[in-house]
C-alpha cells in the first residue's frame, strides 16, 4: 500500500468474515487501527461505509471503504507487495485458489451454520453434508499439498489458509461444545494436519478470542437462532 | 507452447447468463474458442460431470488441458492469460474491489431476488418479490452512477468486469418483465441503467451471444412445464 496510509478495520471479535481481513493484514504486517463494531447499535460510520449490506468487516484506505471480506483480502494482496502473497501470480494457480476460496465460502459456511443452529435429525444430517463436503475439499487440497503434509508459515498462508481457519480454526473447540464430531481425522487427515499447522503459528494463536468468550457464543448460537449480521 | 495459444473451449449453454460471462470476456479478446453445447434439460452429460465434478455445472473454460468453473473466476482468468488491450478488470485496486463488490451482490443477492418474481406464488407474494427486486435495481442505478464516472459503462470507455456481471442477466430480466407484465428496468427509476442496457446488448463482444428474449421465454416456458412434469414439447 503506497502512500500516506490509514488502515480502518471495522469489525467485531465474533465474525469470522471481519477475522480474516484481520488475519490479512497482519500477515502482512499492515498497521491498522481496529474499530469494534456493535452490532445491536451500528454505528453511523459503519452503516454509512456499508450501506448495501450494512455489514463488517468494512476496510477504509486513506477513508476509501471497502466491503466484502474477499474483495477487501485480494485488495490487500493487490495493494501490498510484503511477502506472504495471499493469492498465487499464475492466473491458472489463482483461478484454483479462488475456486476452493468459493467452495468454502458457499458450501462450507452455510452448512457449518445450519450444523450449530440445529438439533437431533436435523443436525445429523447437516453433520452427513458436511462431513461430505469435507471430503471433497480433502480432494481438492490434495492438489495443493501432494506430499500430505502442509507446511504453514507466516512465509506461505494464504487466502485458503485463512478461509479455513477462520470457519474451522477453533474445530476442537467447536467440537467439544456442540457434543458432535464434525471432522473425521481418519476420513479428513490432509484437512487435519492442514488445520493443525496453522493453528500453530503464534500470529493466528495470538488473534484468536478468548477461549471463554468463543465458547460463550458457541452457546448462544446453539441455543439461540443467531440471525448472521456479518458478510 | 504459448498459454495464449493453447486450445480454447467453453462448456455451457445458450440460455445461462453465466455462460454468457465466459463468452462476452472471449469475444472481448479476440480469442476464438469452441462453445460446447450441453443440453441440461436433459441431464448432465459425462463430459460435464468429468469437466466440473465438484459443482456438476456450466460454464467450464477448457484451455488445453486445464478446466476453470465458476463464471467471475473465468472472466478474470481470461483477462490475466491474455492481458492485451482491451482490459476486462480496472487498473485501480480501489475500482476492482468496488467492481467484485457489486458482482457479488448481483450473484448472491439480486439474480436470486429476480428468480424469485418467477417462483412467487399469489399474487401478495409476487408484489413482495418484485419490490423486494426493485429496490436492487435502484441501488445499481445509484452504483452505476459512482462507477462510470460520466462514461458509458461500469467499465468506463468499454464494456468491463461489471458489465459483463451484470448485463448477462438482462435476457432474463426481459424475460421476467413479459411473464409479470411489469417494466423492471423503468424510466422512472433506472433511466440511466436503461441507456446502459441498450449500449451493452449492442457492444460487439456481446450482440452474438445474447440470446433473443421470445427464444429464452419460449425456453423458459419448456423448462416450467418439464418441471412441472408435463410431456415436453420439440425442443
Amino acid at each position: 500500500m503506497e502512500g500516506e496510509n490509514k488502515v480502518i478495520l471495522h469489525g467485531t471479535w465474533s465474525s469470522p468474515y471481519a477475522k480474516r481481513v484481520e488475519l490479512a493484514l497482519k500477515l502482512k504486517g499492515i498497521p491498522f487501527l481496529y474499530v469494534e463494531e456493535d452490532l445491536k447499535n451500528k454505528s453511523l460510520l459503519l452503516l454509512n461505509y456499508n450501506p448495501v449490506h450494512k455489514k463488517v468487516p468494512v476496510l477504509v484506505h486513506n477513508g476509501k471503504p471497502l466491503a466484502e471480506s474477499l474483495c477487501i483480502i485480494e485488495y490487500i494482496d493487490e495493494t501490498c507487495n510484503n511477502s506472504p502473497q495471499l493469492l498465487p501470480k499464475d492466473p491458472y494457480e489463482r483461478a484454483q485458489v479462488r475456486f476452493w476460496t468459493i467452495f468454502i465460502q458457499q458450501k462450507l459456511y452455510e452448512t457449518m451454520l445450519t450444523v450449530m443452529k440445529s438439533a437431533g435429525e436435523a443436525q445429523e444430517k447437516a453433520i452427513k453434508e458436511l462431513l461430505e463436503k469435507l471430503q471433497v475439499l480433502e480432494e481438492g487440497m490434495k492438489g495443493f499439498f501432494p506430499d500430505g503434509s502442509p507446511v504453514i508459515s507466516n512465509q506461505n498462508m494464504g487466502i485458503l489458509e485463512i478461509m479455513i481457519c477462520s470457519l474451522l480454526g477453533p474445530y476442537k473447540l467447536q467440537e467439544e461444545v456442540l457434543g458432535v464430531k464434525i471432522i473425521d481425522p481418519e476420513k479428513t487427515p490432509l484437512l487435519v494436519s492442514w488445520l493443525t499447522a496453522i493453528n500453530e503459528l503464534p500470529l493466528v494463536k495470538e488473534s484468536a478470542p478468548p477461549r471463554d468468550k468463543t465458547v460463550a457464543l458457541l452457546k448462544f448460537v446453539t441455543e439461540n437462532a443467531l440471525k448472521s449480521s456479518s458478510a | 507452447m504459448e498459454k495464449s495459444d493453447l486450445k480454447v473451449k467453453v462448456l455451457g449453454t445458450w440460455s445461462s447468463p453465466f455462460v454468457m460471462r465466459a463468452r462476452i470476456a472471449l469475444n472481448m479478446k479476440s480469442v476464438n474458442y469452441e462453445f460446447l453445447q450441453e443440453r441440461l434439460w436433459e441431464g448432465k452429460s459425462e463430459r460435464l460431470l468429468k469437466s466440473n465434478p465438484v459443482h456438476k455445472k456450466v460454464p467450464v473454460l477448457i484451455h488445453g488441458d486445464k478446466l476453470i468453473c465458476e463464471s467471475l473466476i473465468i472472466v478474470e482468468y481470461i483477462d490475466e492469460v491474455w492481458p492485451s488491450a482491451p482490459s476486462i478488470l480496472h487498473s485501480d485496486p480501489n475500482e476492482r474491489a468496488i467492481a467484485r463488490f457489486w458482482a457479488a451482490y448481483l450473484d448472491d443477492k439480486w439474480f436470486p431476488s429476480m428468480r424469485s418474481i418467477g417462483f412467487a406464488r399469489g399474487e401478495d407474494e409476487k408484489k413482495a418479490a418484485i419490490a423486494e427486486f426493485e429496490k436492487g435495481l435502484v441501488l445499481l442505478e445509484k452504483a452505476f452512477g459512482n462507477c462510470r464516472k460520466g462514461k458509458p459503462f461500469f467499465g468506463g470507455d468499454q464494456i468491463g468486469y461489471l458489465d459483463i456481471a451484470f448485463g448477462c442477466f438482462l435476457g432474463w430480466l426481459r424475460v421476467t418483465e413479459t411473464t409479470s407484465g411489469i417494466k423492471l428496468l423503468s424510466e422512472a427509476k433506472t433511466p440511466a441503467l436503461i441507456n446502459w442496457a441498450h449500449r451493452f446488448c449492442s457492444d460487439a463482444a456481446v450482440k452474438d451471444v445474447m440470446p433473443d428474449t421470445e427464444k429464452l421465454a419460449e425456453f423458459a416456458k419448456m423448462i416450467a412445464s418439464k418441471r412441472r412434469g408435463e410431456a415436453p414439447p420439440k425442443s
